[in-house]
């Protein structure tokens, strides 16, 4: 066991990737002298030289676009995108090429590419620098989607996902990069399947999904909720696509309500995707309507107003009111 | 315009330096060209020494592919005339440009092609009735890539120009590994084709940066066949395309795309520059989309039959028969033979599409992931549950 910020467990992960695997090799702007603008791949230049750590010219389609084609060579190809919001000069390469290159031709081709992506607000950033973007790309078959919450899932996740045959989009909350947790790396533990949700805490009276940047505001609104005398289940979905709508099933069968929170607008999102399905499949066990806390119908907002437009612990508590009161 | 722009120190064909002040390329245009529309064969510093090392059977094989391939365009286009396909991308008045570029290159090469290189595609040896297979609605791909080095066809304009750098930039890397264990294995390159049109898409500007950026071994195989669809080139760009070379640092040459032996040298040249490690070269291969862009197109509306004449007049068989008459190297025995050879590839292609079977759905939901996937998994167990509900009411019925 050791500790370590979220951000030092993907650096590890990372490291023991590119010592286990010596197809592996990551790409992406200010990764290598700098060490990303994250420090996320710091040391990892010295390490792993040149060719394994490749600092790129400044374009996200050139990244992602010559990182299938090293996939299609045989290479297992980590690309930092270095903000959220600057992925969508690679939109076109992830979603016509990435996603449908083993569909179209039928099985024959793999392109186990992995993108990892800093998302998601409170940070004080400017424009482009706090979104999340998750839903555009959880809409687009071929593509999976993990994320993070803490230290450990973090050092495991990452190497799962280049590990992964199918393309895999890593979304890291920068908000809690600096956050510390203890790491087991000889042992996943739990973290052996990264497309199965955890349920952090365990409840009777409602369930949280949260996921990301959220968890520990969902871990604290459960913890405020139980001053009040209610009991709360709490659950990382830590897979966005897949969704492990099992586990979340069952939460809610024991439950009969469920909160789903995430930063990124409810509209179109995955909060309204896992309100659709679980009204599918636990209709009778539902005592209130699924309650999605998220963020508005507009583009980010600017950081002085950063903290109305976030779901909070206070959002979620209201959420939590409401869905009692049914 | 100035010349084709050869790297410094400027070598041919056999290793030997070209004199200061000799200039490959027409000086007005920078046009390679060495088989001219009336059959004869003029000379090049650079270039000469590559045809002179073309065998006679070389030269027949290459008249063979090009007659061969046109009538595959012409029963391909036939067949979606009939309905049989959704859409024809001809390549009609295209054929010197990519049978002399596809049979430049050695097998362990890779090859991007967009969607209209099937002169290419004959050259890499992919049975060309797989090609059908898009255009008939079973596979969005249908061949097997790694069998002949041969990509799926790319119909997002560009895309592949940068999955070819990044393919370089895996060939450069086992390369080292190569290198460092004294491995015999053939050094490859990467042909990454696309089209004028393509030319103003950013990945191309993308995939260009990069490989200039990591000296990658990629040969860009720009068509300049005029139009994209109804658009001139005038349009995409003020400038020769071969001239943007320039400005990412690495060698442009603009070659006469209706002479075979000319394009065939110059992407031997190229592929050699790139294989050695020498970094990236731009070839615009100046040719001439005769027919439609696609069958769903109408030339008339947009351009001149005088203009489409005049490049009639340029034809790529027209001039290598010449040649091959001229120099004796073939007889009406030869290209009789052609001629039927191309009705029974003809007769192949048609049989083969017309029994293609149409896929199942199950095979659509097995190849969206590569993992096993929940959601796929409970979708196809439904539509499974969903259709075998059809099926006993048909037996209910009889």
């Amino acid at each position: 066991m050791a500790t370590m910020t979220v951000a030092k467990a993907i650096n590890e992960g990372l490291r023991a990737t590119l010592s286990n695997n010596a197809k592996s090799l990551l790409m992406g702007e200010d990764i290598g002298a700098l060490g990303g603008v994250y420090r996320v791949t710091d040391g990892l230049l010295k390490d792993f030289g040149p060719d394994r750590v490749v600092d790129s010219p400044l374009a996200e389609s050139g990244i992602v676009g010559t990182a299938i084609g090293l996939a299609l060579r045989g290479y297992r190809p980590i690309c930092e995108i270095q903000f959220d919001g600057f992925v969508f000069p690679a939109f076109n390469q992830i979603t016509t090429q990435l996603a449908k290159m083993h569909f179209r031709s039928s099985g024959r081709l793999t392109v186990p590419v992995v993108i990892r992506i800093p998302y998601g607000g409170g940070i004080g950033s400017i424009e482009h620098h706090s979104e999340s973007p998750e839903a555009l790309f959880a809409h687009t078959a071929g593509l999976r989607i993990i994320t993070p919450s803490n230290a450990h899932d973090a050092y495991w996740m990452i190497q799962q996902a280049v590990e992964c045959t199918d393309p895999v989009i890593f979304f890291e909350p920068k908000r809690r990069y600096w956050l510390k947790g203890e790491v087991d790396t000889e042992n996943p533990g739990p973290a052996s399947d990264p497309f199965k949700a955890h349920v952090l805490r365990e409840g009777s009276d409602a369930t949280i999904v949260a996921y990301g940047p959220l968890v520990p505001v969902a871990l604290a609104a459960a913890s405020a909720a139980a001053e009040d005398g209610h009991s709360i289940e709490v659950i990382d979905l830590r897979s966005i696509s897949p969704i492990d709508f099992d586990t979340v099933e069952a939460s809610v069968r024991k439950t009969g309500r469920l909160i789903v929170a995430h930063e990124a607008p409810t509209f179109g999102g995955i909060g309204g995707e896992i309100a659709a399905r679980i009204s599918e499949r636990a209709f009778l066990h539902l005592e209130a309507p699924v309650i999605r806390v998220g963020g508005f119908h507009m583009p980010y907002p600017v950081a002085k107003v950063e903290e109305d437009y976030l779901p909070d612990i206070d959002k979620i508590l209201e959420a939590l009111d409401r869905s009692l009161a049914y | 315009m100035g010349s084709t722009q050869l790297p410094t120190p400027r070598i041919n064909g056999t290793g030997q330096h070209i004199p200061e002040g000799m200039e490959s390329g027409d000086p007005a245009t920078g046009m390679v060209q060495l088989l001219g529309p009336d059959g004869t064969l003029g000379t090049d510093p650079v270039f000469s020494d590559y045809a002179k090392r073309l065998e006679p059977e070389q030269l027949r094989g290459f008249y063979a592919d090009m007659a061969k391939i046109r009538r595959f365009d012409q029963e391909a286009t036939a067949l979606q005339r009939q309905g049989e396909l959704a859409l024809w991308v001809p390549l009609t008045g295209q054929e010197a440009a990519q049978i002399g570029s596809g049979r430049a290159s050695q097998p362990q090469d890779y090859i991007f092609p967009t969607y209209r290189e099937h002169g290419v595609a004959l050259t890499r040896n992919v049975d060309l009735s797989e090609l059908l297979k898009l255009f008939r609605g079973i596979s969005n791909g249908g061949w097997d890539p790694k069998e002949n080095n041969f990509h799926l066809y790319t119909l997002v304009l560009a895309a592949q120009t940068l999955h070819s750098v990044g393919y370089a930039m895996g060939i450069q890397r086992d390369q080292k590994l190569a290198d460092s264990a004294e491995s015999n294995e053939p050094k490859a390159a990467v042909i990454s084709y696309f089209g004028d049109g393509a030319s103003s898409e950013g990945d191309v500007h993308e995939s260009m940066v990069f490989a200039a950026s990591y000296n990658a071994p990629v040969v860009f195989f720009c068509q300049n066949n005029h139009w994209a669809i109804s658009v001139p080139t005038e349009v995409q760009t003020k400038i020769p395309l071969f001239n943007r070379a320039k400005g990412y640092g690495f060698p442009g040459i603009r070659v006469d795309g209706n002479d075979v032996i000319a394009v065939h040298a110059v992407t031997e040249w190229a592929l050699e520059h790139a294989r050695e490690g020498r970094g990236p070269v731009l070839i615009e291969a100046h040719t001439y989309r005769v027919g439609a862009h696609t069958t769903a197109d109408d030339p008339t509306k947009y351009r001149l039959s005088a203009e489409e004449n005049e490049w009639r007049s340029k034809d790529p068989l027209d001039r290598l028969e010449k040649y091959l008459r001229a120099e004796g190297l073939a007889d009406d025995a030869f290209f009789e033979q052609v001629k039927q050879d191309g009705d029974e590839l003809a007769a192949y292609v048609r049989s083969t599409a017309l029994a293609l079977q149409a896929p199942d759905i199950h095979d659509a939901f097995a190849g969206v992931y590569a993992e096993a996937h929940p959601l796929v998994a409970e979708e196809q167990a439904w539509f499974r549950e969903y259709e075998s509900g059809f099926e006993s009411e048909e037996e209910a019925g009889h």
